[in-house]
């Protein structure tokens, strides 16, 4: 066994609060650390600041604090190419695509991991909320034990080889704990408040930014019978199960977004939360990714979460040709939207996940969900 | 692991026999040098003293040295200060497109004020052409600033046959000198220059002090305003114990300058050497007989510079590579893009390491070693 401290590993280092503790525990075990910011997106603005500059300011501050070297690399090309794309041609193709599990995929657990091996790293350490598990040489991704915080959800695509170099520091710990160490410790993170939304985003109005890169072209608003109940800013704005921003007043039950017709560009809405258009009992995903494939039967009951933050629900997932999967829930589901991840669970091990294509009701496809 | 410095360019470490020098001025001498009394008095002779030295070191009057608080400072009053007091007689700046971001960043500042700017191309062998010089002047050209020694590929720049186009222009001629002084011979009346940038940190000396030679007849707006210092070009209380240690650091180098010369092209053949033994595949960016002894700019192919940086200083060697950006990563070096061509690869996978006082035989020829087992694993397929 090697001592910790010829056991090199790579921090992912945001600037925030989580992967500073990350790097913060790992340096307390012992551990070669050195820490490195991902620099993803160009957001310089007509002043030359980027707020990239004050995230990195932040993480060099806390490796100062914690006496580790730290670095930055680029990959905005990387980014731009293999997420941004695919997130703007998901928006283009109607459906809501989730970015950070692309990220993930392809760009902290693809590239940077390569970047942090080619420094001779043994390990990645990142600050997510999320476990590794070895038994007898197999290794597992368990959920983090702080329920409302758990990341597996984004982290579905990686594989058994990737989560084998891989460490998440923070897995076993509540949030909470997280802040108190950071504070104890002094971290200059300590009281910085978590980023939210979409990384390149950032706190920008999402309309706003999704206009500067895709062309908005509005539409008419119809029932699914074709009765028009108004106009849409442009089908890419708007989410199955969606209420706010439509603008459909009148008596009644609020009105919901149930479906997209890109061909005709129309926005289907439904009137009640619970319109019956809003549910589905199955759907098919693409782009399966099973963390330990030889183990996965071919048809078997787990549980399984739709969107992030969501409870599990009971379904049976049947493998089927090219990577794809048929997943039928044991209830009815609500607002399941194209593009967004289903990742499956059996307990507290993610089993792996895939890219949600087509809804199906009584065995057939939703068409009209877009 | 013993940590080699490879990034004298940089900054360099300061000799001792400067420490030594300026550690009694801190404990004796702290009064004003603009005081009418013996506290200031004393002050005043040690400042006149160094200002001697350094007029001395480029052929100058003493009263054509302005004190800056470095290269960067002199810089911007060289071209700010001239400009600005020069507008009525044209509108035209020619530089090039290598430069040093202290030139650069402050005629694209000018260049948003309303002057036109000339930026000229850089030839393949890190020079750039006097005739493009010749062809950009018109009569509306106040200023021409061209580096005396590029601080990436250490290509030494036909100053003096520049300075002769321009003896018979009205233009005033500014270089950045920087990288060249304390290794090349510079007499300002044989270059033919105006104004000559020099900093302190990159010769042994102490950070927070450079100086702008301006000849006696240029004129020059002060950017600072506030008190009669340096002949009220630049106001504010002088760096007295920084000047002391400048001039020491000065004295050190005219005085074994081509000693020095001899050590430092030493070192460089004996990386270039070494790493060639190594059998890794490498080109040396910028023409090697043109360029200052203390700086080599090396291309790795196959290689990405933010990997390259990252693995050498994790292996205890210090070198750079064109400029970071303010969020830490690596850009493009603006100085091989303008040799190549944007998006060539050199822009991508050259490293400068730049010798000096830290350096050692035996230091630099670890380092190659270091840098060779990285270069290979690196380009292992």
């Amino acid at each position: 066994m090697k001592d910790n401290k010829d056991i090199r590993v790579v921090v992912g280092m945001s600037g925030g609060v989580d992967s500073s503790v990350a790097a913060l525990l790992l340096k307390e075990q012992g551990y070669d650390v050195v820490g490195i910011f991902m620099k993803n997106w160009d957001d310089t603005d007509e002043f030359g600041v980027c707020t990239a500059t004050e995230d990195y300011d932040d993480v060099v501050r806390v490796c100062n604090q914690l006496d580790i070297p730290y670095y930055a690399v680029n990959f905005e090309k990387e980014y731009w190419d293999k997420v941004f794309s695919y997130f703007l041609d998901e928006y283009k193709a109607g459906r809501t695509p989730n970015p950070d599990v692309m990220c993930n995929k392809e760009i902290k657990f693809k590239a940077f991991l390569d970047h942090a091996l080619s420094l001779g790293a043994d390990y990645l350490a990142t600050g997510h909320y999320a476990q590794v598990r070895t038994t007898d040489g197999r290794v597992e991704m368990l959920r983090g034990v702080d329920d409302n915080k758990d990341q597996t959800y984004f982290l579905n695509q990686l594989s058994e080889d990737v989560l084998s170099k891989v460490m998440f520091p923070l897995g076993h710990m509540p949030k909470s704990k997280v802040r108190e160490i950071a504070k104890e410790a002094g971290l200059v993170t300590a009281t910085k408040k978590d980023s939210t939304g979409i990384c390149f985003i950032g706190e920008r109005n999402f309309k706003e930014f999704l206009s500067e890169y895709l062309p908005a072209q509005p539409g008419e608003m119809q029932t699914l019978d074709g009765v028009v109940k108004g106009r849409h800013d442009g089908l890419m704005y708007y989410t199955i199960g969606q209420r706010q921003g439509l603008g459909i007043g009148g008596a009644g039950d609020p009105w919901f977004v149930v479906g997209k017709n890109l061909e005709e560009n129309i926005l289907y809405v439904e009137q009640g939360y619970h319109h019956e258009k809003l549910y589905s009992d199955a759907l098919i995903a693409t782009d399966v990714n099973w963390i330990q494939e030889d183990k996965v039967e071919k048809t078997f009951e787990c549980t399984a979460k739709f969107r992030y933050r969501q409870q599990d629900s009971g379904v049976i997932v049947t493998r089927l040709e090219d990577g794809k999967v048929k997943v039928t829930f044991k209830e009815r589901q609500r607002a399941i939207t194209p593009g967004q991840a289903v990742v499956f669970y059996d307990g507290d091990v993610c089993l792996g996940g895939g890219t949600i294509d087509e809804i199906i009701k009584d065995d057939i496809t939703l068409d009209y969900v877009g | 692991m013993d940590h080699i410095y490879m990034d004298h360019a940089a900054t360099t470490p300061m000799d001792k026999r400067v420490i030594e020098t300026m550690v009694p001025i801190y404990e004796e001498v702290f009064g004003n040098p603009s005081s009418v009394h013996s506290f200031g008095r004393k002050a005043r002779r040690y400042l006149d003293e160094a200002r001697r030295t350094l007029a001395r070191s480029i052929h100058a009057d003493e009263k054509e040295i302005i004190f800056t608080s470095g290269g960067t400072e002199a810089d911007n009053l060289a071209l700010v200060g001239t400009v600005q007091a020069n507008r009525h007689r044209g509108n035209h700046i020619i530089t090039t497109e290598q430069e040093h971001h202290a030139v650069l960043h402050t005629v694209e500042y000018l260049e948003k004020e309303g002057f036109e700017v000339t930026y000229l191309p850089v030839g393949e062998n890190g020079q750039i052409r006097v005739e493009d010089v010749k062809n950009a002047l018109t009569d509306q050209t106040i200023l021409v600033s061209i580096m005396f020694v590029n601080n990436e590929t250490g290509v030494i720049q036909p100053i003096k046959e520049i300075g002769e186009l321009l003896k018979e222009h009205q233009a005033y001629f500014h270089t950045d000198a920087v990288q060249a002084y304390g290794l090349l011979d510079i007499q300002v009346e044989d270059l033919g220059v105006d104004l000559l940038t020099v900093s302190s940190h990159k010769i042994n000396g102490p950070k927070g002090i450079g100086f702008l030679y301006a000849k006696e007849d240029v004129k020059l707006n002060a950017l600072q305003f506030g008190g009669e210092q340096e002949r009220k070009r630049r106001p504010g209380t002088e760096n007295v114990v920084g000047a002391v240690g400048f001039q020491k650091a000065v004295e050190l180098a005219m005085e074994n300058r081509e000693e020095r010369k001899e050590i430092y092209n030493n070192y460089k053949e004996t990386f270039l050497q070494e790493l060639a033994k190594h059998g890794i595949d490498f080109a040396i960016n910028g023409d090697k007989k043109l360029t200052i002894e203390s700086i080599v700019n090396i291309s790795f192919p196959g290689t990405n510079v933010e990997q390259l940086l990252t693995n050498f200083d994790l292996s205890g060697i210090a070198a750079s590579s064109g400029s970071a950006c303010t969020a830490g990563s690596v850009e493009p070096s603006h100085v091989l893009s303008a040799i190549y061509g944007k998006d060539h690869a050199c822009t991508t996978n050259s490293i400068r390491f730049s010798f000096g006082l830290f350096n050692t035989t035996e230091n630099v020829i670890e380092a190659a070693e270091r840098v060779a087992s990285i270069v290979k694993r690196l380009t292992k397929k």
